[in-house]
């Protein structure tokens, strides 16, 4: 299959893997900061066949696992009430809030349906015009757009029973987060493929130069990973921090500016608090003032945040800032396992305990 | 009068879940969980314990066989399903003929020839008697092609609203003509397993005609009998320990459950299962695992390695796509590991519950 068979090829992924050997010299800590990058890794067991000098370290660019818990409690709160027919991608679906989930909230009645095109609303709204139509918008720099449409075609079609619960993230805050904290032993990045098909890869020089760290934009299958790691370790022995595109079939310098068009029009960028990690200034998007019409929580009367307290237990902040990994939680396959997720690490697919998981040996 | 001992209060701590949620009917852990902490401890009994697709049982001597008769042990198999699917009909099938050859699978996964189905219809009040008409055609057409026959029913109204259209419950009997022991108890370290086809058809059909997804692709159902393999590979005495069709739960689910009742680890490789590029990109798009993928025509069989040549001849025939998947292993953990596409290596574990498209 075109795109699959041959960035699968076992042949070829051992040259890289050979390549990457023959190139390092020393430790390095390299970060890939999508949760579909996790996936890829975890899934095709790359870790293990990299020498032992490489580590890699889990990002927080999971939109699952990095969604506040006080938002799960909003979306739970709005899909239990009557004559709403709450819409989701279906990941969040399982993702536990303070009491309950919403599947639970399914089965206790509620019109809680996984959707797969946030357009998807549109229709459900037009036919059920006595119901108020929610949908959960979540996700980073790759989702915003077709969630942006929604509410763009919503506000064309002057729909007035249909809002947005809105919960974006954008990748640059995040880095600039890990990069700034003393903690921080994060040498390099992958970053994500599909985030930069949208934005660009242009959004990056400026973090490669401030921190000096090569950044390489990969794509998700496992010679993407591969050779992305093998350019980043490339500029790392030389000593170079330049911006990369190992995944120049769907990413420009540019990228989508149609998109980037209509996410600046429906959207305004605002502070937003990364579970684990807290409030990271200018790192979500919020509805503009266009359209805050279709903004959920003041459609419904939400109040302000009021934080809500994690399992203590739970280290998915620092799993998410790559400052642990899943076994060295305590909890870890224990009290944590995907049937009875403490955090939202263990609770995505993509979330890094949620791979260790399923996957690791 | 027997008093009989029964618990009043549900085993399963409520804490879990006070309240049954699609993915306890999804096939994977959560499934799991509700068989073992509810239905085996209130039915317990050894032949429910062997956890298999069906029970073999033994009929007891008959009190008026002359005794100067040899005394007949027949080994018969019974083994009941329900089918929910919807929509009701779907590329490659529909609820009637899946209702026969899921039946019939069952028997054949025991060792069986089966015979006789029982079938019990629930229908929604409002359901179409052509619709009605259509799946009964079906499932005649289907036990014809199986070569057994539903002898016995009943039938169930319900009120508009419930019932999603028809619900279908299938008693299913066969018989055991050799004298073959199959089961996960069976199994043993150095057996080698064999899957019968490619992968992920039924449930990415279904999953696309349900949710109205228009693929580009073709994506159909591998609903159909399996017995006549079976029982071509029992003829040609292929020393068999497990065989399980690959239902709900898909591959992994099937493999991990024989992998835990015979406590023993099952190391598979990726690049010998097959699954069509349809069932790929599909799969792709949506983030799904295609080992997670309910099947409706496909099985594992773990068998004796030294009948694996001839084993993979019959399979081949009814199927090239049939291959050696793998092999079992005494180790410390009961687990399912897969060998990947690029070398490497991790755990294939039990789906967690319903398969759901993931977001980006």
């Amino acid at each position: 299959m075109k795109y699959i068979a041959e960035y699968r090829d076992g042949e070829t992924a051992q040259q890289y893997l050979t390549a990457i050997k023959n190139i390092t010299t020393r430790p390095w800590n390299i970060m890939e900061v999508c949760g579909g990058q996790t996936h890829t890794i975890v899934r095709f067991g790359i870790a293990d066949l990299l020498p032992a000098d490489i580590h890699l370290v889990h990002g927080p660019g999971c939109p699952v696992c990095i969604t506040p818990l006080e938002m799960i409690d909003k979306a739970i709160e709005i899909s239990s009430l009557p004559d709403v027919i709450f819409c989701s991608f279906g990941d969040m679906l399982r993702v536990p809030g303070s009491t309950q989930d919403l599947q639970s909230v399914r089965a206790q009645g509620g019109d809680v349906r996984c959707i797969y095109s946030p357009l998807d609303c549109l229709k459900i709204a037009r036919d059920n015009p006595d119901k108020h139509i929610v949908f959960f918008a979540v996700g980073f720099e790759t989702t915003a757009p077709g969630n942006a449409m929604l509410v763009y075609q919503a506000a064309q079609e002057e729909l007035n029973n249909l809002s947005v619960l809105v919960s974006h993230v954008l990748v640059p805050p995040a880095i600039q987060t890990i990069m700034s904290s003393p903690q921080n032993r994060v040498q390099g990045f992958l970053a994500a493929g599909h985030v930069c098909a949208i934005m660009g890869t242009q959004e990056y020089t400026p973090l490669a130069q401030q921190y000096r760290v090569p950044i390489v934009v990969t794509g998700f299958e496992p010679l993407d990973i591969l050779q992305g790691l093998y350019l980043c370790i490339k500029q790392l022995e030389e000593g170079h921090a330049q911006v990369d595109n190992q995944y120049a079939r769907a990413v420009t310098e540019q990228g989508n500016t149609a998109a980037q068009n209509l996410i600046t029009q429906v959207f305004r960028v605002t502070s937003r608090k990364w579970r684990g990690i807290g409030d990271i200034p200018q790192s979500g998007l919020s509805l503009s003032q266009q359209y805050a019409r279709f903004d959920a929580e003041q459609r419904f009367g939400m109040a302000a945040d009021t934080p809500v307290e994690e399992p203590k237990e739970c280290i998915s902040g620092l799993i998410l800032q790559g400052l642990k990994k899943p076994s060295q939680c305590p909890a870890f396959g224990k009290t944590c396992t995907p049937e009875h997720p403490l955090g939202a690490t263990m609770v995505s697919g993509e979330g890094t305990c949620a791979a260790y998981f399923k996957y690791s040996t | 009068m027997t008093l009989i001992n029964t618990t009043p209060n549900c085993p399963l701590p409520l804490g879990d879940h006070p309240k049954v949620l699609m993915a306890h009917g999804s096939g994977g852990r959560m499934s799991a969980q509700l068989i073992d902490k509810l239905f085996r401890p209130a039915f317990e009994n050894p032949d429910l314990d062997t956890l298999h697709d069906g029970a073999v049982l033994t009929l007891p001597q008959s009190l008026s066989q002359p005794l100067s008769q040899p005394l007949l042990q027949q080994r018969i198999a019974i083994t009941t399903d329900s089918f929910v699917v919807n929509p009701l009909f779907f590329p490659g099938g529909d609820i009637g003929c899946l209702a026969v050859n899921g039946t019939v699978n069952d028997l054949a996964m025991c060792g069986a020839r089966p015979l006789y189905l029982s079938v019990g219809f629930i229908l929604e009040e409002g359901l179409a008697m052509q619709t009605l008409w259509q799946i009964i055609q079906s499932m005649r057409a289907a036990a014809d092609i199986a070569n057994v026959h539903i002898v016995t029913g009943d039938t169930k109204v319900v009120e508009r609203g419930h019932g999603d259209g028809m619900y279908i419950n299938t008693t299913g009997i066969g018989v055991l003509e050799h004298e073959q022991v199959i089961g996960p108890a069976q199994v043993h370290a150095d057996d080698v397993v064999l899957l019968s086809g490619d992968i992920g058809r039924h449930g990415m059909a279904v999953m696309a005609q349900r949710e109205n997804l228009s693929f580009d692709s073709h994506l159909i159902s591998d609903c159909a009998p399996l017995a006549e393999i079976v029982l071509d590979l029992l003829k040609a005495k292929i020393d068999i320990h497990c065989l399980r069709d690959a239902t709900r739960g898909g591959l992994a689910a099937v493999l991990n459950e024989i992998s835990l009742a015979s406590g023993l680890q099952i190391d598979c490789d990726e690049s010998a299962i097959a699954v069509n590029d349809d069932v790929r990109s599909a799969c792709e798009i949506l983030g799904i695992d295609p080992f997670h993928v309910a099947n409706e025509g496909c099985f594992v069989a773990l068998i004796n390695p030294k009948d694996k040549n001839r084993a993979l001849e019959i399979m081949q025939q009814y199927n090239t796509n049939a291959a050696v998947i793998g092999t079992v292993h005494k180790t410390d953990s009961a687990i399912v590991t897969l060998r990947t596409a690029i070398g490497g290596k991790r755990i294939l574990d039990l789906p967690t519950g319903e398969l759901l498209p993931r977001i980006c």
